[in-house]
């Protein structure tokens, strides 16, 4: 007896849904034996993992917390990735975007709220665009592949923002410690429901996804997109141009991700520190592909990945497990995605061992 | 001549996912015959030749050779029979030379001694002329078939199969080929040749089978059969004849003019345009023929505005200079477009027909407002289309990947003519379709024209150049011959073009 592979000829719509599902499903098993073998009961450790945090005090509104950067950088990236630009790099961009708005922040304290802030989100998105569009140049002047160029430049954006909080911006009376000074009243993003650390990243979420979903399904520049993924031949015949569109992409993401920095560290973080997200960016990528490439799909698959940094920290608190579960979670769901999506283009067969009966 | 028939195939099945490519094929194969196998594209013929070449296994049937029964494991076995092969696609690696190409081509290396001599005497013995110390790269298409067919030769076959071989040859080149097939046969080597050119296989073979959606229908002797009767036996219905007829009074006034169109090409065995000019005045058809690789797709694309044609009186579409233009820009002048290749290039394959409407549609139709797609308008268009061309579909929502070949492309034709542009450029528009489909997109073609659009069709098929136009010219080389009236020229004449024009003294090879 042999499984095999064979291709189905199309696209299978039912797998396309059914494989986020599945993969879904799978993580979950693999997950409960991964913590049988560390040696506690599964159905506990996969009830504090999961469950618990939702069900406990502000669950919910921690969990939207965790959610909103990753649903701004799973559209954007989910844009990109539609258009066969394939930027790995939200992380710096995120980076570059807490930087730019959050200077603007430390650096005009006293402006009305109603002045500053904006223009904090505004710089972000900026930020984050210049950051994107460097990847947009190196590709489109030089040729140069974004996958490496975005993810280097991620790490580049790491060490400006390390070199920052510990040079020209530390806190001068902050102990010595690496981070700036906390943002003026002025310059927070403030909480939406009294009690709770739930910001306006949400709001900027769902209208992200909203309009996402708009310029995927009715606009000519989402359009435009997808040609130049499905067949680039074709989006020339049609007379898109590549460059634009590779800079449109870049433009999207980074602004988005900037957007996503500049709320997270006015918000929750409330300051610049070396370390302002926990893989947010790179996380963002298997929302998008858990979420099929789809704006909306983006908010279903944030909620589940933002519960895992949730389960990480309550599995690090009450099971005495390192937080490392988190990124285990994300990479057995990432593996068990990219395993059952081969079911979109091919059926799993099983055969007998001996080979077609050929009469001769 | 013995009774035993050299391979004879009953009850060949083969079932791919969702189709059932071959349903109980029968064929038999005499010593010394050449055998046509007859079908339209998808009947089914490439599914029973690998079959007999190895490639594929049969899912159930029968295969004696010379009477005993047998299992192709593979091509190399197929080899160790005696069945020999020349695929449509060649096979070749363009930077080493004739000999070392063959050589890799040989099952066992006991065989490279001496090979050099041998390919030239198999070579000089057939008419196939072949130097063996020249490079892959600096042959002509018809040298390079011939590099395949001596391949096959020095194996000694007694079955060679040819698969489509003429569709990159000139006419001359199919008369020789058809000579030295004849001279194979003579010596009892049979000879099975895959064709959808029904003159072609009058011409050479004295018996055919001929295949629709996976079954044989029929076997005759096509020498004794019209060319519209092999027609209809193949696509199943009884064909038409062309009903429209050229009509329109061709305008004064050129629609597209091409003034010195000098292009590099970026590839490395692309083909550079060389100083093309022509133009096409309002209803008539200029027909560009020439083999496949001579700058076909160069002129195409920039004729489309896919690729910059330089400055802009190089491209005049309806009095505007449009040489600097892209392709929706050129489309709001009045042109619109059809390129060779439907997958990926003229459609997207995994796109909507709707979707598909809307590629090139949407700049004459304004199918976008304030940069939102206007969906209500666009299924109207893709409506349209399907319903003018007869496009078999389950409708505008269908995905391009549905649709058969020969449907795709009426859809294809349809979007573009359906715009009423003033300029129509087509390259290749019944490549790889129906019979059913080829006279639907003719008819469309000649209508247009016939309304005072300017068309120009390139083709490697000099019978729908010659059906069609009323001007053709040559391209060879990245050059392009002067266009001559159709009454004024012959087969023969553009044959001698389609070889290569030769260049004037002088030249320095600027390009």
């Amino acid at each position: 007896m042999q499984l095999k592979l064979e291709p189905r000829g199309f696209q299978s719509k039912f797998w396309s849904y059914a494989s986020p599902v599945l993969a879904i499903a799978l993580t979950i098993v693999t997950m409960g034996v991964i913590f049988l073998v560390l040696g506690k009961d599964p159905a506990v450790s996969l009830y504090t993992f999961l469950i618990e945090p939702l069900v406990a005090e502000n669950g919910a509104t921690e969990l939207l917390v965790k959610a909103s950067p990753l649903i701004l950088m799973g559209v954007g990236i989910s844009l990109a990735y539609r258009a066969n630009v394939w930027d790995i790099g939200a992380e710096g961009e995120f980076t570059i975007g807490a930087l730019f708005g959050g200077g603007v922040g430390l650096a005009f304290p006293d402006l009305p709220f109603a002045v500053l802030f904006p223009a904090m989100l505004i710089a972000g998105v900026i930020g984050g665009m210049f950051w994107a569009l460097i990847v947009a140049l190196l590709r489109t002047r030089f040729n140069a592949n974004e996958i490496l160029t975005s993810l280097m430049l991620t790490y580049i954006a790491q060490l400006i923002l390390i070199y920052m909080v510990t040079g020209p911006w530390r806190d001068p009376q902050g102990f010595g410690f690496p981070q700036t000074a906390m943002f003026s009243a002025n310059a927070t993003n403030p909480t939406i429901i009294e009690g709770t650390r739930l910001h306006l990243g949400i709001f900027f979420a769902l209208a992200a996804a909203a309009a996402g979903w708009l310029l995927l399904t009715r606009s000519l520049l989402g359009f435009q997109l997808r040609v130049q993924g499905f067949a680039p031949r074709a989006a020339r015949f049609a007379g898109f141009k590549e460059n634009k569109l590779v800079w449109t992409a870049l433009a999207l993401t980074g602004g988005l991700a900037g957007l996503a920095g500049t709320l997270e560290v006015t918000g929750p973080i409330g300051q610049l520190t070396p370390q302002i997200s926990p893989g947010y960016g790179y996380t963002a990528i298997i929302v998008a592909f858990l979420g099929r490439l789809h704006p909306i799909g983006v908010v279903f698959a944030a909620l589940l990945l933002g519960l895992s940094y949730l389960g990480g920290e309550a599995a690090q608190i009450e099971l005495a497990l390192p937080s490392a579960v988190t990124g285990i979670f994300q990479g057995v769901l990432l593996f068990y995605l990219l395993g059952c999506d081969t079911l979109i283009l091919y059926r799993l067969r099983i055969r007998s061992s001996r080979p077609a009966a050929v009469r001769a | 001549m013995t009774d035993t028939p050299l391979l004879k195939l009953t009850g060949i099945v083969k079932q791919f996912p969702g189709c059932l490519a071959n349903d109980h094929v029968d064929l038999t194969v005499m010593p010394g015959e050449i055998h046509a196998l007859l079908g339209e594209n998808g009947a089914g013929k490439s599914t029973l030749v690998k079959i007999i070449y190895g490639v594929l296994r049969p899912d159930e049937g029968e295969i004696l050779w010379q009477g005993e029964a047998v299992s192709i494991a593979n091509p190399n076995h197929a080899r160790k029979l005696g069945i020999g092969m020349v695929f449509q696609h060649f096979s070749l690696f363009e930077a080493l030379t004739v000999a070392e190409n063959i050589a890799l081509g040989l099952s066992d290396p006991k065989d490279r001694e001496g090979l050099r001599e041998r390919i030239v005497e198999i070579s000089t013995n057939y008419g196939l002329p072949l130097d063996p110390d020249r490079a892959v790269h600096d042959l002509s298409v018809g040298e390079r078939q011939r590099i395949e067919i001596v391949r096959c030769l020095l194996q000694s076959p007694k079955l060679l199969i040819m698969d489509e071989p003429t569709s990159v040859l000139t006419p001359q080149e199919v008369e020789k080929l058809f000579e030295t097939l004849r001279r194979l046969a003579s010596e009892g080597c049979s000879i099975l040749y895959i064709s959808h050119k029904l003159e072609e296989i009058r011409a050479l073979c004295e018996k055919a089978t001929i295949m629709r959606l996976g079954r044989v229908v029929a076997h005759c002797d096509p020498r004794e059969s019209t060319a519209r009767q092999l027609a209809e036996l193949m696509i199943g219905t009884e064909l038409k004849p062309p009903s429209a007829m050229r009509a329109g009074a061709i305008e004064g006034t050129p629609r597209l003019e091409v003034n010195r169109l000098t292009l590099v090409s970026d590839h490395q065995f692309g083909t550079s345009l060389r100083e093309i000019s022509f133009s096409v005045r309002g209803g008539e058809i200029l027909g560009i023929g020439g083999i496949a690789g001579n700058g076909q797709t160069e002129l195409m694309d920039a004729l489309s505005g896919e690729v910059y044609a330089g400055k802009p009186q190089t491209i005049l579409i309806d009095g505007v200079p449009a040489g600097h233009m892209g392709p929706s820009q050129r489309r709001s002048a009045g042109a619109s477009f059809v390129p060779e290749e439907r997958n990926g290039h003229g459609a997207v394959s995994a796109m909507t027909l709707s979707e598909n409407a809307f590629l090139s549609g949407h700049i004459r139709h304004s199918l976008a407002r304030l940069g939102l797609i206007d969906h209500g308008k666009t299924t109207a268009f893709a409506q349209e289309v399907i319903k003018v061309f007869d496009v078999r579909t389950v409708g505008p929502k269908a995905e391009a990947r549905a649709l058969s070949g020969g449907n795709l492309q009426k859809f294809v034709i349809g979007r573009e003519v359906l715009q009423k542009p003033k300029v129509l450029v087509v390259s290749q528009p019944t490549w790889g379709v129906d019979a059913g489909a080829a006279a639907a997109i003719h008819q469309a073609i000649i209508e247009l024209a016939n309304e005072g659009t300017a068309v120009v069709l390139i083709s490697q098929d000099l019978d729908e150049i010659f059906a069609l136009c009323d001007n053709i010219a040559v391209i060879a080389g990245g050059r392009l011959s002067a266009p001559k009236p159709v009454s004024a020229t012959s087969v023969s004449e553009i044959g001698i073009l389609m070889g290569g024009i030769s260049d004037p003294v002088g030249d320095s090879h600027a390009a």
